[in-house]
């Protein structure tokens, strides 16, 4: 079964074009990394598959909606995190929660924000203003945010940014926890290269807005006769490796 | 249906719960009507003092005038700072990736508008009716109908603002607080629309709020209903509603297209 299907989608901001085509699917209950040097693509690629920007060409379809005339029934079920976009800080974070529990139609919302404190260790922040969190506080919440609905898809834009390896170690084993008990499909972005080792099954390269290789972690270190993703992040950004002819 | 209030509901809760953490935003609500109270009441009671009964009608006509010039405003500004409010928490990123339509949004503002002007209105009603023994109630329900138009004309300028806020960003910001300032001219407030230049008076029919205020003159001078004057102001209301509804619908669109909704509080 297919969660995401992408098939030649692109973006062209006047003369230039932010992504250049893609296509990928990816099954559900698996975890995609999308990859790319800054500019590669993955941001407006994870915007189009969020429906905040509307394709120039191509398609997506998401959990069998097509994202072009039916977004909202897809956004129901999916949600999104990303430490770049906040969440009102005057508000304490249980009415953040609570807010977005109305947004996504949760039933039995306290309950279910309940559970959400106790599984990410919230309890004792639920009555504090959301702004006066520190980073990792704030990165928790926006976990229990973006999974208030149970989402079937989890758009994640680089979760663990700014965390402390502690922390960012945490998060990482709440995901994986997560998807396996719910079999939700996970896209992340990101530029922790062990994060994208440790947590995705499949890897997308971008770089100029295509994508340049695939493949699953393991597979993309022996291609490249790498030790780390690290390295073959490197290789793929100063050319100095394979191309898309491997694909 | 039901859904859909929800969403509705969920966001206006978000507003709502923005005033139970601060008080200063309440009464700052508040606190622009009962100034212009304030201000306008005396001067007209000293008008009054000064030129007996006429002049005393005309201070009603004033004190009128104010607090239902404050409808209209606090509707635009209520619902222009509620979109704004989103922009500076930085928060429209989650908002417009949730399943909340774009009507559910309008519907949302429109929610808090409403009671963002309540809010301010009725204090000033009050303390015209406590200091100088004016009582708007007094115009009967057609005042719901007064109400109603200078609401639906504040949210309809106010719909035209936030597009402009998506299309060209916090650069737009400014609008939120004076545009409807610069209709006051037009809407004959104060005054009837035949003080104005007669080249004027053409751009003052086709604002909703003046056919409102000669209405609301005739019903405090002769106690009539002037129910021209209200089917005019509602009709063009509703093409300036639905104007607005398109500038809005297409501005959202093509913002979706130029990527102005990752970037919009830049």
């Amino acid at each position: 079964m297919i969660a995401i299907s992408v098939a030649g989608l692109s973006k062209r901001y006047g003369e230039t074009l932010a992504v250049d085509g893609i296509s990928f699917d990816v099954p559900r209950g698996s975890t995609l990394g999308l990859l790319g040097g800054n500019g590669a693509g993955k941001t407006t690629t994870i915007a189009m598959l969020l429906g905040l920007l509307v394709p120039s060409g191509g398609s997506i379809r998401m959990l069998g909606h097509d994202m072009a005339t039916d977004r909202f029934a897809a956004l129901a079920r999916m949600n999104f995190s990303s430490p770049y976009v906040a969440l009102p800080g005057r508000l304490s974070v249980a009415e953040n929660l609570r807010v977005y529990a109305h947004l996504y139609g949760v039933r039995q919302r306290d309950q279910r924000i309940a559970e959400l404190a106790e599984q990410l260790d919230l309890g004792a922040l639920l009555d504090r203003p959301a702004g006066q969190l520190s980073a990792g506080q704030k990165t928790r919440v926006a976990l229990a945010k973006s999974l208030i609905n149970r989402p079937d898809v989890l758009l994640l834009d680089e979760p663990t940014a700014s965390l402390d390896p502690d922390t960012g170690d945490l998060v990482r084993t709440w995901l994986e926890r997560y998807r396996a008990e719910s079999g939700c499909t996970i896209l992340l972005a990101s530029h922790n290269m062990a994060e994208v080792e440790r947590l995705c099954s499949d890897v997308l390269m971008l770089k100029k807005g295509r994508i340049v290789d695939r493949g699953s972690p393991d597979e993309l270190l022996e291609r490249y006769g790498r030790d780390d993703l690290e390295q073959v992040f490197l290789d793929i950004a100063r050319d100095r490796s394979l191309t898309e002819e491997r694909i | 249906m039901i859904a859909s209030a929800e969403r509705v509901w969920g966001l206006m809760y978000r507003h709502l719960a923005l005033f139970r953490h601060s008080w200063p935003r309440l009464v700052e609500l508040a606190y622009w009507p009962i100034l212009q109270m304030c201000i306008w009441g005396f001067t007209a009671s000293f008008l009054a003092t000064r030129s007996g009964s006429p002049a005393a009608l005309a201070g009603g006509a004033l004190l009128g005038g104010v607090l239902l010039w404050e409808v209209s405003l606090r509707s635009q500004m209520g619902m222009s700072i509620t979109f704004l409010e989103e922009i500076w928490s930085r928060n429209l990123g989650h908002v417009f990736v949730s399943p909340l339509r774009p009507s559910e949004l309008v519907a949302a503002l429109i929610g808090m508008s409403f009671v963002r002007m309540m809010a301010g209105v009725i204090p000033a009603a009050l303390l015209a009716w406590a200091l100088y023994a004016f009582n708007l109630f007094a115009l009967g329900p057609v005042l719901v109908l007064f109400f109603l138009n200078l609401m639906v004309m504040g949210w309809s300028v106010a719909l035209a603002v936030v597009s402009l806020i998506l299309r060209h960003g916090a650069g737009a910001e400014a609008l939120a607080w004076s545009v409807l300032f610069g209709i006051t001219p037009f809407a004959a407030v104060f005054y009837p629309v035949s003080v104005l230049p007669r080249l004027l008076q053409p751009v003052a029919f086709v604002v909703p709020a003046s056919h409102v205020f000669e209405g609301m003159r005739t019903a405090l001078l002769n106690g009539t209903v002037a129910w021209d004057q209200l089917l005019w102001a509602f009709g063009i209301n509703v093409v300036w509603l639905v104007g607005a509804s398109l500038l809005f619908s297409r501005q959202f669109e093509n913002a979706r297209v130029t990527g102005a909704l990752l970037a919009i509080g830049e």
